[in-house]
């Protein structure tokens, strides 16, 4: 490459600390960090397409069963933890664009309130499986799911009623995987936040924190498929 | 700018080496030198191997007699499963990528390391992890799911460690993705000053297209695994029929890892072929584009084709059309390859080294483990032979015939390159004759056998193909002897060997302008690459001058 | 019965076998001629072009004409065998209508297969020469795969869908039926015989193999003793559909989908009813998942598939479109050929269901009206029991 130096002893005397031996500069070493995140996302695509797929396959084949699995689920909880991720995700672009313009205590500040909204998002989803543990509607030997009995609505038909099941266990996997993704960005966060404090981001040298930011925004934009699929796409042929 | 001066005495080891950059545990199991992590994938994969070949070796004796002599069907299900996870995950996926791969493509491209170093280490540690889980199911009792892990047979009709080797698996898998991801960052960021994508070494194009397919399949199969996990801890039915699930789902998801997977296995030995025939025929290759098109190509083709495992599997008639036909096209890239590397030796001067023997050796195997796959991507005929011996005999052509075989031809090019020494030539020239003729005895009965009928993972069988089996077992003790052979012999050499020189074969590519072993940092100078790859024409005419 | 010299191909036994050999033949050929030609190009260029001889070697970029001939020829090859393969394929997967029928249930490590006269082996199936035989296929476990190398027939045996296969024996013999999908311990013990006999012998087999009652008429049994008659009257304002003459026909769903009414259909309409309605009906029928076994399921839609207004009219259909040989048509009439003397009245393959009542409950001496039994008729079915009637609503 272009951006390679001459010669690696002229580059190995003068080094920026930052500077890995194996790069020439900080920029080819900031270029290859931001494509090696990107490839890592695109594995998490593939890795999350899984599941996307099995979600077709199971929604074709028991339809009716995911329009009922679907209103049992609460559309509140849903639709606030979608606003805190959005929230979270604008958290997280400000903590990025402090760290470019240098400004220590605003990225401290705006890492410390993502982490704080990832929290929240994590409570309330912990308060969703609760419910459903409650209800009895964790797949496996206590499952079992009870017509909702709405007024106005025809019973659920007990083969459909079985076949929630999937339903619930694609919702527990899906939702799972984000919340562990959610989890492993919030134990980051933490140390990212810590390192911010001792000012370890300087602003020729915040890779980590941008590579964070395509992480998180990453998991978000998984939720943003995840809520409506889940929560709202097979609600609404129910709800006259 | 080669520095190739072959002088016929006076080679001497050079001073500083990887190998003497440190001695002491740390310094191996620490490290963030390429190098030292290819040798320590070596290492461990040349353990896994020796023991997924004792299973087959076992498997081998067990099917001597039809009848039921040495094991407990368990027992035999048992060596056929931790035969096929250890081969395929623990041997055939990491092989060429995470030992060769890792030794020579920094420095093909003219680089001082990959582009992280630190993931580079962590795959090697997640790798052996996922070892453990998978070994920790072996040695409580096995596991007998078949290394496709069926479903509901896998997840909810056997008490075996099943989750343990998957989960095994799916770690093993993070090492193979970020084996793949630092290989393609490295090749789009780390490259010397004239080193452009069309004078790229076909090894790094195969590579290239490997670690696509590494990044992107993989994820699939570790959420399958998951999955898999799930079904058999909490009975989610997913793929539980009984709940609703569908098991052949998980054939979809687990095939769309795994024909890839296989593409995984054979590309790289396409790279290795790539370099070794033009080496040894003192030539560029034939048609350079065409080879790294068809390895892109092979890649992503290899994507379309999963179904063509379960044209039996009650899939709709018309997917199954589209399978095969898609089947048909894809063979099309490895023809064109074979025909290249062919073509590769018309008018060359060929030597004889080791490493050309086994590429040989390759032509020809991976040319009948190709052409046998038209059988099976053939919707009339898959419908007959599919899940029979044929499939056996076809896949382990492709698999040893061709990936074990480049392995090893490979192993043995850049084993001085590695070392510093050179292996001895009549031994090894010896071995990779007597692993041709052993495997052509081992598997090609097995042709037979399927087409016959014999089902695969059948620990008894009827009478009539006693002989042919037989014929097999007796193969496989002579491809055995092939195959111990090198690890005798290269290890002879790592002391008594001779001593290389930085470029024993006159070969281009960069790797070969640095000592052998390369410094700690590959390169005392970066290069700055002018020409294209193989230019034999240069090099052999430098030799001209010397000679 | 198998040779015991040491063979190299197998037994060709069905009509299928020579079609799949031609192809694997011409195959072969293509494989044999590449194979051989790379082998003698690389052998032919080793020493001719062994350095001693020819130390300097000729640098050659390649060729564009080249790299386009050997890509289109290859591919002209494969599609040659693809569409070969296909129309193969086609075959392979579509039995001629005028197929018999046999059930084949796969289960942990045997295989159990039901013909419609009621007769029941165990790793052992029975079959004529000269008649396509239609195998629907079903496991009760994990997947199987039900594969006869002499007939080039194979297919897996999936749990909770039926899956199908069909072959036609040109020959009789004694030809292997292997499992041939990994399904546990035993795996490589799932093996038994195909007998294929002349149709004086499989007559003589049929009428030995000791059937008490025809499919249809456990179906029969099984239909009432599961209240399905309830609603399943066969009257204009019935809640079920009306299940006469269904078989085979093209049914209008609520959602105004076509759907083929076949086994699988069958099959779900009882396991998951609401996963199809029948246009014009209610989403009211309860799901049976658990309450029947596969054989029962199997009994059931034989019963569906007897169902018709005519069957001497379906005989003779039968008889014209396909013409096995006489005395094999007479077998498939149903039990009565079984247990001669009791009746004799001729009836089509698929309907044996007032006969065997006498196998059930052989106190009764008389055939059962076939009207009873029909859904269609508005009349009570017929029963062995009363015990097993349901509830008794049922008359409107």
């Amino acid at each position: 490459m272009d951006s390679h130096a001459a010669t690696v002893e002229a580059g190995l005397h003068h080094r920026d600390p930052e500077l890995h031996n194996q790069f020439d500069t900080l920029e080819q070493q900031k270029d290859t960090a931001h494509l090696g995140m990107w490839v890592f996302l695109i594995t998490e695509i593939m890795f999350f397409g899984g599941l996307f797929g099995a979600y077709l396959v199971y929604r074709n084949l028991y339809y009716p069963a995911f329009v009922a699995g679907s209103n049992s689920i609460s559309i509140f909880w849903g639709t606030l933890n979608t606003a805190v991720l959005i929230c979270s995700s604008l958290t997280m672009a400000m903590a990025v664009h402090s760290a470019a313009i240098g400004a220590r205590k605003l990225l401290v500040g705006f890492l410390s309130l993502t982490l704080l909204l990832g929290l929240i998002f994590l409570a309330v989803k912990g308060k969703e499986y609760y419910d459903k543990w409650t209800e009895h509607h964790v797949p496996g030997a206590n499952f079992h799911f009870d017509d909702p009995e709405r007024p106005g609505e025809a019973p659920v038909p007990a083969d459909v009623a079985s076949q929630t099941s999937i339903y619930f266990s694609l919702y527990f996997a899906m939702t799972g995987m984000h919340a562990l993704h959610m989890i492993i960005g919030v134990g980051i966060l933490l140390a990212l936040i810590w390192k911010a404090s001792r000012g370890s981001f300087p602003p020729h040298h915040y890779t980590m924190v941008e590579n964070f930011g395509l992480y998180w925004h990453f998991v978000d934009i998984i939720w943003i498929f995840l809520f409506p699929l889940l929560y709202l796409i097979s609600r609404t042929p129910a709800m006259h | 700018m080669s520095t190739a001066t072959q002088v016929p005495a006076a080679l001497e080891m050079p001073r500083d080496t990887y190998l003497n950059a440190g001695y002491g545990v740390k310094s191996w199991f620490l490290t963030k030198d390429h190098k030292r992590i290819a040798i320590l994938y070596l290492v461990s994969i040349t353990m896994f191997f020796l023991f997924g070949g004792l299973m087959a070796v076992l498997i081998r004796l067990e099917l001597l007699t039809p009848a039921p002599d040495l094991f407990q069907s368990d027992t035999y299900n048992k060596l056929f499963t931790m035969h096929g996870i250890t081969m395929v995950f623990f041997f055939l996926v990491p092989s060429i990528p995470a030992t060769l791969g890792n030794f020579v493509l920094p420095m093909m491209i003219g680089a001082r390391d990959l582009a992280f170093p630190k993931v580079n280490l962590a795959s090697w540690y997640i790798f052996m992890i996922g070892a453990c889980f998978t070994f920790s199911a072996y040695i409580s009792g096995g596991v007998d799911t078949g290394w496709t892990f069926y479903t509901p047979l896998s997840t909810s009709y056997l008490n075996t460690h099943v989750v343990a080797a998957a989960l095994g698996i799916m770690i093993a898998g993070f090492a193979s993705i970020f084996t793949g991801l630092n290989f393609i960052v490295t090749t789009h960021r780390m490259r010397a000053p004239g080193m452009t994508w069309f004078r790229l070494p076909l090894f790094v194009w195969s590579m290239y297209a490997v670690s696509l397919v590494q990044v992107l399949a993989t994820p699939v199969l570790a959420i399958t695994l998951i999955l898999v996990a799930l079904e058999r801890g909490f009975h989610i039915g997913i793929f539980n029929p009984q709940l609703g699930g569908d098991p052949v789902l998980f054939q979809h998801m687990f095939w769309f890892y795994s024909h890839p997977a296989v593409y995984i296995m054979i590309l790289p030995g396409f790279g290795v072929i790539s370099e070794v025939i033009p080496c040894f025929s003192r030539k560029r290759i034939f048609g350079y584009s065409a080879v790294a098109f068809s390895s892109v190509a092979i890649g992503v083709f290899g994507f379309l084709v999963w179904a063509h495992h379960m044209f039996a599997a009650g899939i709709s008639t018309y997917s199954a059309l589209v399978f095969s036909l898609l089947s048909f096209i894809i063979a099309i890239p490895s023809a064109i390859k074979v025909f290249n590397w062919t073509a590769t030796m018309y008018k060359g001067s060929i030597h004889f080294n080791t490493p050309m023997l086994y590429a040989l050796a390759f032509i020809g195997l991976f040319t009948i483990g190709g052409l046998t796959g038209l059988f099976l991507a053939c919707l009339g005929i898959d419908m007959h032979v599919t899940a029979t011996y044929f499939v056996v005999a076809h896949f382990h052509y492709v698999m040893v015939g061709g990936m074990l075989v480049a392995y090893l031809a490979g192993l043995h090019f850049w084993w001085p390159k590695m070392t510093g020494r050179m292996y001895p030539e009549p031994p090894a020239q010896l071995s990779a004759l007597i692993t041709f003729i052993g495997f052509n005895i081992t598997f090609f009965p097995q042709f037979v056998l399927g087409y016959m009928g014999m089902p695969r993972r059948y620990h008894t069988y009827p009478p009539e193909f006693q002989v042919l089996n037989v014929l097999s077992t007796a193969g496989a003790s002579v491809l055995a002897v092939g195959l111990l052979l090198p690890m005798f012999y290269l290890l002879w050499s790592l002391k008594y060997g001779e001593i290389a020189g930085n470029n024993p074969y006159r070969a281009t590519g960069l790797e070969w302008q640095t000592e052998s072993p390369p410094p700690m940092h590959n390169f005392h100078e970066t290069p700055i690459v002018t020409q294209e790859a193989y230019d034999y024409e240069s090099m052999n005419e430098e030799e001209v001058v010397i000679g | 019965m198998l040779p015991q010299y040491f063979p190299l191909f197998p037994e060709s036994a069905s009509t299928l076998s020579p079609r799949v050999d031609a192809l694997f033949f011409f195959i072969f050929g293509v494989t044999i001629f590449f194979t051989v030609l790379v082998a003698l190009l690389i052998c032919v260029f080793a020493v001719k072009y062994r350095k001693d001889k020819h130390p300097v070697p000729v640098q050659i970029h390649g060729s564009i004409p080249l790299e386009i001939f050997w890509t289109l020829v290859p591919l002209g090859i494969a599609m040659v065998i693809f569409a070969w393969g296909a129309v193969l394929f086609f075959q392979e997967k579509h039995p001629p209508k005028s197929s018999m029928d046999i059930y084949g249930v796969g289960k942990q490590w045997m295989w159990k297969f039901q013909h419609p006269g009621g007769q029941r082996e165990i790793n052992n199936l029975h079959v004529p020469v000269g008649r396509p035989v239609r195998m629907t296929l079903i496991s009760q476990d994990v997947i199987h795969d039900f594969f006869v190398p002499a007939f080039r027939a194979q297919m897996d045996v999936i749990p909770g869908r039926y899956t199908y296969t069909w072959f036609e024996a040109t020959k009789p013999g004694v030809y292997h039926l292997f499992c041939n999908q990994y399904c546990g311990t035993k795996h490589s013990g799932m093996v038994g015989e195909v007998t294929a006999m002349s149709p004086d012998d499989y007559e003589a087999w049929l009428r030995g193999a000791g059937a008490f009652g025809s499919l249809a008429t456990h179906g029969q049994n099984v239909f009432a003793s599961m209240g399905c008659p309830t609603c399943h009257t066969g009257a204009d304002n019935a809640r079920g559909p009306n299940l006469y003459n269904i078989y085979g026909r093209m049914e209008r769903m609520s959602d105004n989908r076509l759907v083929h009414v076949d086994e699988s259909y069958i099959r779900e309409s009882i396991l998951n009813p609401s996963a199809k309605i029948v246009y014009g009906f209610q989403n009211i029928m309860p799901t049976f998942q658990g309450q029947l076994n596969e054989d029962e399921m199997i009994e059931l839609i034989e019963y569906i598939k007897s169902l018709t207004y005519n069957g001497q009219l379906l005989q003779l259909q039968t008889n014209t479109q396909q013409e096995p040989p006489v005395n094999l048509d007479k077998i498939q009439k149903g039990v009565d050929v079984m247990q001669p003397g009791t009746n004799t009245t001729p009836m089509p393959r698929t309907s044996a269901v007032p006969v065997t009542q006498e196998a059930q409950e052989p106190s009764t001496a008389e055939p059962a009206p076939r009207q009873v039994v029909v859904p269609g008729k508005q009349k009570a079915p017929a029963k062995p029991s009363t015990t097993a009637r349901p509830k008794g609503e049922q008359h409107p």
